[in-house]
């Protein structure tokens, strides 16, 4: 038996899917027409969420959970019986909820509770929403209510009043268990008894035609009279788990009164229901549909992270340890026969394949991190004083899970510029004939191997002038400099750039889009904006598929193999001794279509060997900084691209200066894989000459 | 150099000998992972002198120090005669280069006499005693504090 840590530890976990499922249901609400009425699976998928979170919560005795839980669900079932009526009013007080729910159950992970007033405060808030105030009165939060709840009883409290007249009903359940159910562990005394809770329970059974009996799949069918008052809602839901594995039908067996005003469900004599059958109108009992549950998850497991990583790194040596065997058998010349060089073939294609599908056990969706930014628009927008609209594209999209978390505080910072400086206040808006409330999108795809991440907003666009009189007062450009639309909104990714007659609550936090640019180049991504006078920015954010594998070009430099990420590489050049200039004692500059840059000597910034002379055998590596700035990179010889597998320098020696990290390559050997940023950013390339490219005038 | 290695452990530490040059070294056996012959390493740059290079060892990257230069007996010239004593230190593995792994022995703490001062070596930081036994003086080394002063030197260009 699990013990009860553990099976805390997969209620927060499973908090966290119901959540998201909350938060989706949310989304699709405020995307709706203001006339058009909610879908009410999306309402009763939200109601279920909390439901869920709620039971969950009060078997662990998570006070403030089940109890906030208990007001926002008590809310949900009033919209969805029609006793509340969507208005766009709700959306904003049920994503506040929402995030409330989020804190206190992140509270409740940690050990702690929320001070008491506050959460009646919040409670409060929520229940304010009821369309009955006679209702909120019997929703108590003191102390004492605690000891009271229980939380079956209560889920359908809230409809009490209409309940207390109905005659009992009494169910015909006919349960008949598939293999599927055996072998998934489940019970069907387990689901029996918790039948009998509901009321008495008469209970036959008959074995199925001449087939010998298997053990495993026994061909036996129950059949089950339950006299109770209960809701048939609740006779499903002691089905919930089991109603995929089995053939149940459940009939009404007497007139039960209809329980809700919503005019929509029909009160049959005898109303039979298929769960199976699936196609149910009816809000209420949609609740159990088993297509919808279907198309709502997926089948998952859940896997400790350090198996998974440890997994990968074992596949990352089976993919090296085949590379090896492969190169010392070409090496070997022996007369390879044409067998094994197929067994070779096959063997690599298996081992890539086994590595990417192993890497994709990483990856995980960007929907998690989108709802996250949802949250941070939202309380923005608040302090803003705008109003925001939220919209999300391509949840879907899977990255490496590191990534995604790493990407929290850049996409943040974007998302935040994008509602405090992007969008223009509403009046501003409506003043230049745009749509008042302002909307910022956030997307994700997968484009050419990469995953591009897009934050776009419909406002203003980048003040160009503005950015361009700060920039000068700041001394990062010269008063003379002439400088293209691109190059303007690159600016804004300088570091000690900020347009300071806008600081905010929001911005001057000391985070600058500069920290944004390096943080994303550090994930050996590229960050890129395009703007619109009047009509908005997109910023867009490239990134590689995970992080543990790395684009690289391998390079000889004075005999030793290195490696260049190949998406800080421009282009590689074979330079003419004519294009290569002699500025100062030492630093040598190389002409590339009229712009000047610096040339950085990779041996010597290793230390191999002393500054060769170079226009002859040498190679140049244009290479981008995260500064955007240019650089040509002195190598020996090109040898190979590929993709390498990064290995961690640090965790067994540390910090090498210049070196991002070591891989393996085919041969065995390590190689270091350059670190270009700290390349660029600490090395003067030569005292007396700028290190900034100078553009010549032609 | 035989110490007599009773069955019932005791208080007994099992050391592992080793020869660098001509002298004689142990060091804690539970710490040693593997012995492997040399093989290549990749160069290091900016490294401490001492700081061969890294080795890929089954796919991590594990550095190689030199122990003869770390103690101060002067750079020892790798050759394939040489073994690596791989040790596996707090959460770091480190390879260790030497000139011949002799034996196992299991000492008792009273054996251990601590080291006489002897002016100005750089080893004597990392040994923690001596042991004499025969006609061989046995040092004893702590290969933690070796690691721990390798991770706390990075050296700048």
């Amino acid at each position: 038996m699990a013990s009860l840590n553990e099976l805390r530890q997969i209620f927060f976990q499973e908090c966290e899917e119901q959540l998201e499922e909350l938060t989706d249901g949310l989304s699709e609400l405020e995307l709706l027409q203001p006339d058009h009425e909610p879908d009410p699976e999306t309402i009763n998928r939200m109601f279920r969420a909390v439901h869920s979170i709620k039971g969950g919560a009060a078997s662990f005795s998570l006070d403030a959970i089940t109890q906030y839980a208990h007001a926002f669900e008590t809310i949900l079932d009033e919209l969805r019986s029609g006793k509340l009526t969507m208005s766009r009013e709700i959306i904003p007080v049920f994503y506040r909820g929402a995030d409330r729910l989020t804190d206190f159950i992140a509270l409740g992970e940690a050990g702690s509770v929320p001070d008491v007033s506050e959460l009646a405060n919040d409670i409060s808030e929520i229940t304010a929403l009821s369309s009955d105030s006679h209702q909120i009165g019997e929703v108590e939060f003191g102390d004492d209510c605690i000891a009271e709840f229980v939380p079956v009883a209560l889920s359908f409290a809230a409809d009490g009043a209409d309940l207390s007249d109905t005659e009992h009903g009494n169910y015909s359940i006919k349960f008949k268990p598939t293999k599927a159910l055996y072998s998934n562990g489940h019970e069907p005394v387990q689901l029996f008894r918790e039948l009998e809770t509901l009321g008495s329970v008469d209970i036959s059974f008959s074995l199925g035609g001449a087939a010998a009996w298997d053990v495993n799949d026994p061909d036996i069918s129950w059949h089950i009279l339950l006299s109770s008052g209960c809701l048939e809602s609740e006779v499903y839901e002691v089905f919930e788990f089991a109603h995929d594995l089995a053939e149940i039908q459940i009939e009404i067996l007497k007139t039960e009164k209809p329980i809700f005003e919503s005019s929509e469900r029909p009160a049959p004599a005898l109303s039979q229901l298929e769960i199976n059958a699936g196609g149910l109108a009816n809000a209420e009992e949609k609740e159990t549909s088993p297509e919808k549950a279907k198309s709502a998850q997926k089948a998952t497991v859940r896997v400790d992270l350090e198996l998974v990583d440890e997994l990968i790194n074992m596949v990352g040596e089976l993919v090296i340890t085949q590379a090896v065997m492969t190169q010392s058998i070409t090496e070997s010349e022996l007369s390879v026969s044409r067998q094994l060089a197929t067994t070779l073939d096959d063997f690599k294609t298996l081992t890539r394949t086994i590595q990417e599908r192993v890497m994709g056990i990483r990856a995980q969706s960007v929907k998690p991190l989108f709802q996250r930014m949802g949250r941070i628009v939202r309380e923005t927008a608040q302090i803003a004083g705008k109003e925001v609209r939220f919209i999300t594209e391509g949840e879907d999209t899977e990255v490496d899970r590191t990534v995604i978390e790493r990407l929290v505080d850049p996409l943040t910072h974007i998302l935040r510029n994008a509602i405090d400086h992007g969008l223009e206040h509403t009046d501003r808006r409506i003043e230049v004939g745009k749509v008042p409330n302002g909307s910022v999108k956030l997307s994700a795809a997968h484009r050419s191997g990469r995953v591009v991440i897009e934050v776009n907003d419909d406002g203003g666009g980048v003040n160009r002038e503005k950015v361009l009189s700060s920039a000068i007062e700041k001394g990062l450009v010269s008063e003379t400099a002439k400088l293209g639309d691109a190059e303007i909104d690159r600016l804004l990714f300088l570091p000690g750039f900020s347009t300071a007659s806008a600081i905010t609550n929001l911005s001057g936090r000391g985070v600058g889009m500069d920290v944004v640019n390096s943080e994303i180049r550090r994930l050996g991504g590229r960050v890129s904006i395009i703007s619109t006078p009047g009509q908005g920015t997109t910023i867009s954010i490239s990134l590689p598929l995970t992080l543990a594998v790395l684009d690289g070009m391998v390079v000889n430099v004075a005999n030793q193999t290195m490696v260049v990420p190949i998406s800080a590489i421009t282009e590689t050049i074979r330079p003419e001794a004519s294009k290569v200039h002699l500025i100062g004692p030492e630093a040598r500059m190389i002409s590339v279509r009229d712009l000047m840059l610096p040339i950085i000597d990779l041996g010597t910034i290793f230390g191999f060997e002393p500054e060769r002379k170079l226009g002859q055998d040498g190679i140049l590596l244009i290479v981008e900084d995260d500064k955007g700035d240019q650089f040509a990179l002195a190598v020996d010889h090109i040898l190979d691209q590929r993709q390498v597998v990064i290995k961690s320098l640090e965790s067994n020696y540390g910090h090498v200066p210049y070196v991002a990290a070591a891989t393996i390559l085919g041969d065995g050997q390590i190689a270091l894989i350059v670190d270009l940023d700290e390349i660029t950013n600490e090395i003067p390339v030569a005292a007396s000459v700028s290190p900034k490219p100078v553009r010549v005038s032609a | 150099m035989k110490t007599e290695t009773s069955p019932e452990k005791g208080s007994k530490r099992e050391l592992i000998t080793f020869s660098i040059g001509q002298q004689d070294f142990c060091m804690d056996i539970m710490l040693v992972r593997e012995i492997r012959g040399w093989t290549k390493v990749t160069m290091l740059p900016h490294s401490p002198a001492d700081v061969l290079g890294v080795m890929n060892l089954r796919g991590a990257v594990v550095p190689i120090v030199d122990l003869s230069a770390r103690l101060g007996l002067g750079a020892c010239k790798p050759s394939k005669r040489d073994v690596i004593i791989i040790a596996h230190i707090g959460n770091q593995t480190v390879g260790f280069l030497v000139t011949a792994v002799s034996d196992i022995v299991g000492i008792s703490p009273e054996e251990i006499q601590p080291m006489p001062k002897v002016g100005g070596l750089d080893e004597n930081g990392f040994v923690q005693g001596i042991i004499a036994s025969g006609d061989r003086t046995l040092r004893v080394l702590d290969i933690s504090e070796l690691a721990a002063a390798m991770a706390a030197e990075p050296v700048e260009a």
